[in-house]
């Protein structure tokens, strides 16, 4: 069996991957790799081509896969190494890789720092329990977004959409481009699960409906699909008897969430937190095995590639100060989930970090509010607090946090958690 | 004569519901939107609506049979359909370079729609002349 050996290897190269790699590179490493099972780099972005992505980085919006040129091109400019076609097995805890590729068969790979960029998957039908039969036509709007927009297939003509996550309304505009009639999107929520931007431009502008309070109670057809009922749900997600609805379709998309994918970080024995689906990590993105670093949908599924982007800098970042022996005292501080708070991205922080740069912190809200304070407390101190407007669980907050802001000693608890102005802590 | 509008901005996660009251190509009443960005929004979405087209047109001899592209700039939203038409009448030939051109003048609009990304030849693919 081949072994080799690298400073940094990268897992995935995705949006997450390329900017951990290009940037650990940029900090002074020697040898950087990044393996991917895929022909080529780029991840799920070459799929995505339509705009929208880097208006918070770059000002502009790009395509998907524009945007995916750019790094691509930084890391390839920077002597960051590919190894592409190639599958990693496992992840041994000090730090060996197993991988698998046709050409060489099994590898070793030996890594002072391994960065985890596996990006996450689809949540399928599985995942929700759509009754029914169980013809062809039922797809995930992912896998109808890479036949239609790199293999040249159009999966059918008559759609419908459940659940209204960003790829399902993306995709109801791309079939009504190509010609199919989208006969609606049915959410279970009473709200919408992507973004604003996206229910007017890939619905309204396309006159495709929306129905919130709906789901597919059941598939008909026994080849192909033929049709779906569907019906309007209580508060409780039961749907109510006497709104059924046949709708007939030959093509049924689910958008309905995105799960990060840790096979490998789990088998490694990784710390998982439960809420987000990704590994426990610090603020310099570190897991709970020393060394091994993560960033991006494997922690937390994103909405915007940008935040994907300098979450990744900041695991390239990390990984580089490990191999150059530049990392902070280990003393951390604790995040923690508050009232009207889902989850809190990282999970430690180092004190040190908190007097030298500036810390983020991603949070998810658990629903809509309006006319909101976020506020880090210790105890039943104020520390920190930031006025948002509005906040919704589809659209992730991030929370700057200046250097020397804060003052925290280690051990100390942070909890993150939403106030309504107006009222008393 | 005035016409309503109702619109949802999209100038932040907010999405106001935005009602106005257009007469002779001008906003005369607003209603519903929280900030200067929504008005300044409806006076665009009402009097000169843009949309950049992103679709795929198909490649010969490429790695992928499809290849990815988009309008360089916005084009006026009512343009949209005659653009796609366009768009999908056109085969090009890899290897294709990045933001090659793809159609010079789309729809009449004077903007161009390119490749927005590179795609290789398929080794041992079909040699065209």
């Amino acid at each position: 069996m081949r072994s080799i050996k690298y400073d940094v290897v990268v897992i995935g190269a995705g949006p997450a991957g390329l900017a951990a790699a290009s940037r650990a590179k940029a900090m002074g490493v020697k040898r950087v790799l990044l393996v991917d099972r895929d022909r080529e780099p780029g991840g799920i972005l070459q799929q995505c081509i339509h705009n929208g992505f880097g208006l918070h980085l770059f000002k502009e919006e790009l395509t998907g896969p524009e945007y995916a040129y750019k790094f691509i091109e930084e890391s390839y400019a920077s002597g960051v190494e590919f190894l592409m076609n190639t599958m990693v097995l496992t992840i041994q805890p000090d730090r060996q890789i197993y991988a698998i590729n046709r050409k060489v068969g099994m590898l070793k790979i030996e890594a002072q720092a391994i960065v985890l960029a596996m990006g996450c998957r689809e949540r399928n039908r599985g995942a929700v329990t759509i009754p029914g039969s169980r013809p062809s036509g039922i797809f995930t709007a992912g896998t109808a977004q890479r036949f239609v927009n790199m293999e040249g297939y159009m999966p059918g003509r008559h759609v419908v959409i459940l659940g209204s996550g960003d790829i399902g309304l993306i995709m109801a505009r791309r079939f009504t481009w190509e010609g199919a009639k989208v006969e609606g999107v049915f959410e279970i929520m009473p709200y919408s699960n992507g973004l604003n931007r996206n229910i007017v431009q890939c619905l309204k502008d396309n006159n495709i409906p929306l129905h919130l309070s709906h789901t597919v109670t059941k598939v008909h057809g026994n080849e192909r699909i033929e049709a779906v009922t569907v019906s309007q749900v209580d508060e409780h997600f039961t749907p109510l008897s006497g709104s059924e609805q046949v709708i007939p379709c030959d093509t049924l998309l689910l958008s309905v969430g995105l799960i990060p994918e840790n096979e490998l970080s789990r088998d490694a024995g990784i710390h998982i937190d439960p809420v987000i689906g990704g590994p426990v990590v610090t603020d310099e993105m570190e897991t709970t095995l020393a060394g091994v670093f993560a960033c991006g949908n494997v922690v937390h599924v994103h909405d915007l590639v940008d935040n994907v982007t300098r979450e990744s800098w900041l695991a390239g970042e990390g990984a580089a100060r490990l191999v150059l022996g530049q990392q902070p005292t280990r003393d951390l501080v604790t995040t923690k989930a508050g009232s009207g708070v889902r989850y809190v991205v990282p999970h430690k922080i180092h004190v040190e970090n908190l007097a030298t740069r500036t810390t983020t912190l991603y949070l998810r809200v658990l629903q809509p509010e309006e006319n909101v304070r976020v506020e880090l407390v210790s105890g039943t101190k104020s520390l920190f607090s930031v006025h948002q407007r509005v906040v919704r669980p589809a659209e992730m907050v991030s929370i700057n946090v200046p250097p020397k802001r804060i003052t925290a000693t280690a051990g100390e608890e942070l909890m993150v958690r939403l106030v309504r102005e107006g009222d008393k802590a | 004569m005035s016409t309503i509008y109702e619109l949802t901005c999209i100038a932040c996660p907010m999405g106001c519901q935005i009602k106005t009251k257009v007469q002779q190509d001008k906003i005369i009443s607003i209603k519903g939107n929280s900030c200067k960005r929504g008005e300044l929004y409806a006076q665009d979405e009402i009097f000169r609506p843009m949309r950049v087209i992103t679709s795929t047109v198909r490649v010969q001899g490429g790695v992928l049979p499809v290849v990815p592209v988009r309008t360089a700039e916005p084009i006026p939203k009512d343009k949209i359909g005659v653009a796609l038409q366009e768009i999908a009448c056109i085969t090009v030939t890899a290897p294709v370079k990045f933001h090659q051109v793809i159609v010079p003048n789309i729809a009449d609009t004077g903007v161009s729609v390119v490749a927005s990304r590179p795609l290789a030849a398929k080794e041992g693919g079909e040699k065209t002349a």
